[in-house]
């Protein structure tokens, strides 16, 4: 029953999606494309650009949610996805549809101000669209406060929701009986692993409770997320540095505040070493409170990164080599990276829990024999 | 001199590789020794794995 009800959940945000879909494109529907298959075009510019380009595009957050784009035979770009909110503050909350902007060809003029998209950014405008520049062809042009609901931050809403509501009725069905049932057979040796082979060992059996939740939630949140990058919909949350940064932060918040004395002993003035190493030691010590979390932002954000990267260069394989030899080659690596991305998207949920586990298990361990 | 660049990157993948094989393989030997500890001795391996990873692509952006 549970399991039809996920069905039901799932099924309801694929026709959301859908709905708004069809709501945004015009009569021509018919044209149905592959997102790979969009360097297809044929453009005169070329084409080792173009899937650079397109890459560089897939990498960058975006204002609208888009599936792919096609010319049609008038020579028109065409769009496949739906337009997201966009919420600035420019002396006054500016709420419009990313729809105005078309994808970046106009200029969105909301009550009397101009917005420009440009590089991926909204800058203020007057009525012409110009853009001013300074020595390194930066644009000088004022940028609002940027709140939006960007592409990442409705699939960060979406997995929170389905986060939500998969462990809350399985949380609800423990009140019934103490086996699960439906998804949670599958999330229960998950939840267990999570337990007895991160949290107990690296923080101890006496203050690991505090930290499940945290542990649980940033586990599965990662992973979701991940796996739903490696799908066509061209999410890629956790390879926005800022998503990573967040997630790092709040580790490093949690490992800062839990810390008892003897961590913060161990950082300033380490016992048993000579007192002019300890001196030397409590900079180093410090800097390194701060080096840990951001080896966990650039450690997740780099590999996201890396694996969407190559896997869609070998995917542009196809339309460099254009021969018989180049699209099995090409198909063949790109199955074989994917399974890889798949153990990967897990491995860094994993290497994430650890070692904030870790972390945690530093900052609250006792030392009673000195 | 533009391309140094590349250089320190290729020389930064190179010393990443040689530290995660040795990783690797020297967890392969322990588990070969002692197959009852492999759980352990994976999740060890994972981590080390993971911080010298870390510094790699550090330096990767770097460069």
């Amino acid at each position: 029953m549970h399991r039809i009800n996920l069905v039901k959940i799932l099924s309801l945000l694929l026709l959301t999606v859908t709905i708004s879909v069809n709501a945004q494109h015009d009569s021509h529907v018919e044209k149905v494309v592959d997102a790979t298959h969009t360097e297809e075009v044929p453009v005169e510019k070329d084409l080792k650009t173009e899937i650079k380009e397109y890459i560089n595009h897939h990498l960058l957050d975006s204002y609208d949610f888009s599936l792919f784009s096609y010319t049609t035979d008038a020579g028109e770009h065409k769009y496949i996805g739906a337009p997201l909110p966009v919420i600035l503050w420019d002396g006054g909350l500016q709420v419009f549809s990313s729809s105005k902007f078309h994808h970046g060809e106009t200029l969105a003029e909301v009550s009397g101000n101009f917005y420009k998209l440009y590089h991926g950014k909204i800058y203020k405008t007057d009525a012409e669209g110009t853009i001013t520049y300074d020595e390194e062809h930066h644009a000088t042009n004022v940028k609002p406060l940027d709140f939006s609901i960007t592409k990442n931050v409705v699939f960060i809403f979406l997995v929170g929701l389905l986060m939500f509501f998969m462990f809350g009725r399985m949380a609800k069905n423990y009140k019934k009986s103490a086996l699960p049932s439906g998804l949670g057979r599958l999330l229960e040796p998950i939840i267990l692993y999570v337990r007895d082979d991160i949290a107990i060992p690296n923080i101890g059996i006496k203050h690991y409770k505090r930290y499940m939740s945290y542990l649980l939630t940033i586990f599965f949140f990662v992973w979701i997320i991940n796996l739903l990058g490696l799908t066509p919909l061209g999410v890629n949350v956790t390879n926005n540095i800022a998503v990573t940064l967040a997630l790092a932060l709040m580790t490093y918040f949690i490992t800062t505040f839990s810390g008892n004395k003897d961590y913060w002993k161990h950082i300033f003035w380490m016992p048993g070493v000579p007192t002019l190493m300890k001196i030397i030691l409590a900079p180093i010590e410090l800097l390194g409170t701060i080096i840990k979390p951001f080896s966990l932002m650039i450690r997740l954000y780099a590999n996201i990164t890396a694996g969407h990267i190559v896997l869609m260069s070998i995917i542009g394989l196809m339309f460099i080599f254009k021969n018989w030899i180049g699209s099995p080659l090409s198909f063949g690596l790109a199955f074989a990276l994917s399974l890889l991305e798949l153990l990967v998207a897990a491995l860094q949920a994993y290497i994430f829990t650890m070692l904030s586990a870790l972390y945690f298990g530093s900052a609250v361990e006792e030392h009673d024999h000195h | 001199m533009e391309g140094l660049n590349y250089i320190g990157a290729g020389l930064i993948v190179i010393g990443a590789g040689i530290g995660i094989g040795r990783i690797g393989g020297q967890a392969m030997e322990a588990i070969a020794r002692q197959p009852e500890a492999s759980g352990k001795i994976q999740t060890a391996m994972l981590i080390a794995a993971a911080l010298i990873e870390g510094i790699g692509f550090a330096a990767l952006f770097a460069a």
